[in-house]
């Protein structure tokens, strides 16, 4: 069939047939393609972070001849993260500067490596492996999840003290038109860009789940392989590589 | 190694996860020292101030190199597929300086 060649085009850029493009099998290649896209959401959403951020002055900017230790809140100056997310559940009153974020940051990294070990235990056609590392893989979604709501709550109810405003009002915690931490677009912008993380990561939970109910009543299986895991795996994966941006970007820098 | 051959005739497949298990130390260790980096270094000084920028930044696409290289292993796909995601991201490069240095600084020199 191929002997017969009427276009001019070189066999070589040919596709013929029954070859996969790229080596990878069709919904791998597309789940590559829709990350890549979601790439440039999570871009955008970081960088117009970075420019209104930028746009605003720092407390250095206003005060120079004072040390960052010295850091109090106000609408006028954009905060420093690391003053602002310093709670930890259970320790109500202690100042734990970003220590919450990093148990955060270690449980969805933990449940990546979960995830690898699963779509490892598909390769080997493993069933009761797989089953067993999707449920840690799931169980650590949820516990980031949960944390995410905590973090949120503390964030909304603000602390005890407040911010004073200039007409003698006080206002307590975060929400779309109000913020005692900062300028509103900063309450805003962790509302969004964690929110936006928060939803990708709940849908992730749901794939997961329904992986893990197909891989334990054998669908892939009779089907001969686990693909499938490999391709959530990619978007669970995809979950926690953008954490890592949101986690310096939003937190650390 | 010998103690542990099966009696069954079965042959199960050994798991090959240490590679795995690797990253996420690295990972780990990687995220710690970024939590050392923001509590001991100054960021008083403008040199403090953007050496703690540009060392998480550089850091973080340490992370992202293990994460979708190794966990993700694009570094096992045909060159044509890693570059049709790598090459992309370039453009975010630009929007960074573009729209954050450039148009960030400029609207806040005009606010």
């Amino acid at each position: 069939m191929a002997s017969i060649n009427t276009s001019s085009t070189p066999d070589h850029l040919l596709w013929k047939g029954g070859i996969q493009p790229m080596k990878v099998g069709y919904g791998k290649l597309m789940m590559w393609i829709f990350l890549l896209s979601d790439t440039f959401t999570f871009s955008a959403l970081l960088i117009s972070y970075g420019l209104v951020r930028f746009s605003f002055p720092s407390f250095k900017d206003l005060h120079p001849a004072k040390s960052i230790h010295d850091f109090t809140f106000s609408n006028n100056w954009w905060p420093t993260p690391e003053k602002v997310f310093e709670a930890v559940p259970f320790l109500h009153g202690v100042s734990l500067p970003l220590v919450f974020v990093g148990i955060m940051t270690f449980i969805l990294i933990f449940s990546s490596v979960t995830m690898v070990l699963a779509v490892e235990a598909g390769h080997r056609k493993d069933q009761a492996d797989v089953e067993k590392w999707m449920l840690w893989t799931i169980l650590g979604g949820l516990t980031f999840l949960g944390s995410q709501a905590w973090e949120w709550s503390h964030f909304i109810h603000g602390s005890e003290t407040g911010l004073a405003l200039a007409d003698g009002s006080k206002i307590f915690g975060a929400n779309l038109t109000h913020n005692e931490y900062g300028p509103a677009a900063f309450a805003d912008f962790f509302f969004f860009i964690t929110g936006f993380h928060g939803t990708h990561v709940f849908s992730g939970v749901v794939l997961n789940v329904l992986i893990f109910y197909n891989a334990a009543n054998g669908v892939y299986a009779r089907r001969g392989h686990y693909e499938m895991i490999e391709k959530v795996g990619l978007y669970w994966h995809f979950v926690d590589l953008v954490w890592v941006f949101v986690f310096t970007f939003f937190y650390l820098v | 190694m010998a103690a542990h051959i099966e009696h069954t005739s079965e042959i199960k497949e050994k798991p090959h996860t240490k590679k795995l298990w690797r990253v996420f130390w690295i990972l780990l260790v990687i995220t710690a020292v970024e939590f050392v980096i923001a509590f001991t270094i100054s960021a008083d000084t403008s040199f403090g101030k953007w050496f703690k920028i540009g060392t998480f930044i550089l850091l973080t696409f340490v992370k992202s190199f293990f994460i979708v290289g190794t966990f993700m292993h694009l570094k096992d796909e045909v060159k044509s597929l890693i570059l049709t995601v790598v090459l992309p991201v370039i453009f975010v490069i630009w929007f960074l300086i573009a729209l954050v240095l450039m148009e960030g600084n400029y609207i806040g020199s005009i606010r």
